[in-house]
């Protein structure tokens, strides 16, 4: 979970996927492969070479009035394919905190 | 790239001679402080105006002596968050007394154009149209400072305290 | 309280106008992201993992009570129905829309609060003593300095855009509740020999990557010259602070790169050629100011009222006015700590209605006046002795009134991976599992003063280093892992806490904490030896031992 903004060589550790957050209200998204974004991790384009996330990473990085702060993150890819966080720290973006909301 | 001056868009009288380039005979010059240093007595020789572009990153020392021959100097931003300009701008102005065109050059945006008025700036390279148009508006969007600075607006402080003077003098 | 007048509400509005065009042209496209995230966090606005994150200032932690209702209408309106008070007496909202934070503001606006250079490479909080104002033996309220510097750090036209951010801190107090020893700018207010009042000015302290203790720049500036010395200091900084690597950017690094001995003859060079300027603070300026803070008509009350006396049979009440209520300088009045570390919650948070609560509180027992302390507590600066009774019994139905105030579960945590972008490992729930494990008070009692600061990475927002007990995220693997540092202080005597061991895992860290403590109660001399006393005697061995004997 070491803070994926200070990325700067693009080496993927498995599947992948590219994740930022909405700029008019800061929600987090996921780039689709029909370039474009969803608040669903399962509408996520999924890339598995470094050629392909540095695509997708600048195709979503070119949206900046959508999006921002795009960065490469993990997944993991289940036998049914089903796309799950592929750390900590997404697993909190996309679930929530792991304690429970004061209010 | 638009230059502005008085609140709005003008012609730029100076030509920014490259180095290397072959000063132009007569007209106003901006030249690099490199360039200057070389040999300023030549360049003042000149008849026409002189300004220097002074870098961010370099003490003002070498360029003081020559500020009274001088028409213009230019600051420079290389991005808008590099504030060095600003000191730079007020020892020009407030120590040195430097009262010749005061420009910003590099990334000079709207957003900025406040600060800048108040360090001393009074010519802008402005870096986009739409800011250099919108330049007499976001002049006014403050109208209270709570800080001294030398353009001579009256602190925040200070108007309260001259307030309540003449409050009490009209009593 | 600083009363706000209409000057210094024109230029709340004025920001509030600015920052609504900003985002306006951000939205259409009109302004980049690179263009607009100076501005933006220069308005408290960060972005974190799931949302934005809006810091809201409060300066040198003083509210109003109307001002707190104001903080628990944003909650309400524009997030979750909460609100974090952090480290720096600031209170942060997690779950903000950009699109939505000019009405936030404007709405903040009306009660004199903003959100001005809570974030960005400026001048940030002011921030002072808790207490300041009512603490017995304090020289003069620290708070008028702090306005004085507020106002002279708002929008600063040629330090807005310094190398990297910049922390003020004042005391004016022997004990210093304000850790002016970790700020940039520390300065210690007291009168000298000849009974004139100045600033010991300190620089250069700060946590981080690279922590270091603030160190004394000039032992005495005579308070009418202390802006003219900032402004000398700021713009040595500005110009020669290092802008090629942010690591390396605070001006903790300039003072240690060129010694504080040469730093100082910089500033001092810089200083003598604009000391006596518009800068200088006159008489009447200061008086000015002076004027508009206002304090209460305290009335003159017994010490020992007898509704203390009859509340004294209740051993609830009295464990929490033994350990919540501390001494005021008004005879018959105290100041209370209202505890925002509840067993099992996450520490320094306050719901909407716990806020609106606390601030008709405030309203019937502290003149309308609340403070918020970097430990991440509120405070009510005015109690009347004889309301502590019915004032407990209101704070404990609203859940802040665990008496755990400077005890081992009064945790000073960062918000962490759970919410913050930077963070390496969660601080929230390692906190929260402490407040159980440590949650029977006499235990508590038993171990005494105890600060645990809990940082979720480096940058030390939990201000780990300076804890009694530190603990750090680290990530090994994929995995959660912390390292623990015992014996640091923030106080005058502030000091960096020593590590005792390789980083421990997630879910041994509470283990760990709960072996550091036995060590301590079998180690120390007297029961009232505290923890970083017994440490500095016994050093970190006896307690790298006990806990690594098993891992």
């Amino acid at each position: 979970m070491t803070s994926p903004l200070e990325q700067k060589k693009i080496k993927l550790a498995g599947p992948s996927m590219v994740t930022a957050n909405r700029t008019w209200d800061g929600v987090v998204i996921y780039r689709t492969a029909q370039q474009g974004w969803s608040a669903n991790l399962s509408d996520a384009a999924i890339v598995r070479t470094s050629d392909e996330a540095r695509t997708l990473l600048g195709e979503a990085t070119a949206d900046d009035v959508g999006a921002i702060g795009a960065y490469i993150a993990p997944v993991e890819v289940e036998d049914g394919g089903a796309v799950r966080p592929g750390n900590l720290r997404e697993h909190i973006r996309s679930e929530g905190l792991t304690i429970a909301l004061p209010a | 790239m638009p230059l502005v001056k008085n609140a709005k868009i003008t012609n730029d009288l100076f030509v920014h001679v490259p180095d290397g380039a072959e000063l132009p005979g007569n007209g106003a010059i901006l030249v690099s402080a490199a360039r200057f240093l070389e040999d300023p007595e030549a360049i003042l020789r000149r008849a026409a105006k002189v300004g220097v572009i002074w870098p961010n990153n370099r003490d003002l020392d070498d360029l003081v002596p020559y500020l009274e021959r001088l028409a213009a100097v230019a600051l420079v931003f290389p991005s808008f968050r590099d504030g060095r300009a600003y000191s730079q701008a007020r020892l020009l102005r407030e120590r040195h007394g430097f009262d010749g065109e005061l420009r910003a050059t590099g990334q000079v945006l709207r957003d900025q154009f406040v600060f800048m008025l108040r360090a001393g700036f009074d010519a802008f390279e402005v870096r986009k149209d739409s800011d250099a148009e919108a330049f007499a508006t976001t002049a006014k969007r403050y109208s209270v400072f709570y800080q001294p600075t030398g353009d001579g607006r009256v602190t925040a402080l200070h108007r309260r305290m001259q307030q309540r003077h003449s409050e009490s003098a009209g009593q | 309280m600083y009363a706000y007048d209409e000057l210094d509400r024109t230029l709340i509005n004025e920001r509030v106008s600015e920052f609504r065009d900003q985002v306006k042209r951000r939205l259409s496209g009109e302004l980049t992201e690179d263009e607009f995230k100076m501005l933006r966090l220069q308005n408290g606005v960060y972005l974190q993992l799931h949302a934005y994150m809006f810091r809201v200032a409060i300066p040198y932690g003083t509210l109003s009570s109307k001002q707190l209702r104001a903080l628990a209408h944003v909650a309400r309106k524009y997030d979750r129905g909460y609100g974090h008070f952090t480290t720096r007496q600031n209170i942060q909202f997690n779950w903000i829309k950009l699109a939505e934070l000019p009405d936030a503001l404007a709405d903040l606006a009306e009660v004199g609060i903003h959100a001005m250079q809570t974030s960005g490479n400026n001048t940030r909080n002011v921030t002072s003593d808790q207490w300041a104002g009512v603490a017995p033996g304090e020289v003069e309220d620290p708070r008028i300095w702090s306005e004085l510097l507020r106002q002279y750090t708002t929008l600063h036209p040629e330090f807005s855009f310094l190398p990297r951010k910049f922390k003020f801190a004042i005391t004016a107090s022997d004990h210093d509740r304000a850790a002016i020893k970790i700020h940039d700018i520390g300065l210690r207010l007291y009168k000298n020999a000849e009974g004139a009042t100045g600033f010991e000015v300190l620089v250069g302290g700060g946590l981080g990557r690279t922590p270091f203790i603030g160190k004394t720049i000039k032992p005495f500036v005579h308070g009418r010259d202390i802006l003219s010395y900032v402004e000398a200091i700021l713009r040595v900084y500005n110009q020669y602070g290092r802008r090629d690597n942010i690591y390396k950017a605070r001006i903790k690094i300039l003072v240690h790169e060129l010694g504080i001995e040469k730093f100082a003859h910089e500033v001092e060079e810089e200083w003598q050629q604009m000391r006596d300027s518009a800068l200088t603070l006159d008489d009447s300026v200061i008086e000015e100011i002076r004027s508009r803070f206002s304090y209460p008509a305290y009335e003159r009350l017994a010490h020992m009222p007898d509704e203390l006396k009859k509340a004294a049979h209740d051993p609830k009440f009295e464990a929490w006015r033994r350990n919540s209520v501390f001494t005021h300088k008004v005879q018959g009045y105290s100041i209370v700590t209202l505890s925002l570390k509840p067993v099992g919650g996450p520490p320094g948070d306050a719901t909407a209605e716990q806020m609106d609560a606390i601030a008709d509180l405030a309203d019937k027992y502290s003149f309308g006046e609340i403070r918020v302390g970097h430990e991440q507590n509120l405070v009510l600066p005015h109690v009347a002795r004889r309301d502590l009774p019915v004032l407990w019994k209101a704070l404990d139905k609203i859940g802040v009134a665990t008496p755990n105030i400077n005890l081992v579960s009064d945790i000073i945590a960062c918000p962490g991976l759970d919410y913050c972008s930077l963070a390496n490992a969660r601080s929230i729930p390692i906190a929260q599992e402490l407040t159980r494990r440590f949650a029977n008070h006499d235990t508590a009692n038993l171990i005494g003063r105890l600060h645990i600061n809990i940082s979720g990475c480096i940058n030390a927002c939990g201000h780990h280093h300076v804890g009694h007990i530190g603990i750090l995220g680290v990530e090994k693997n994929g995995e959660e892992f912390y390292q623990i540092t015992i014996g640091g202080r923030a106080d005058e005597d502030a000091q960096m806490g020593t590590l005792i061991g390789p980083a421990v895992p997630y879910g041994e860290v509470a283990d760990v904490i709960e072996d550091i403590v036995e060590a301590y109660l079998a180690l120390r001399a007297r029961p009232d030896e505290l923890f970083v006393d017994t440490v500095k005697r016994l050093g970190v061995e006896p307690f790298r031992e006990r806990v690594y004997a098993t891992r």
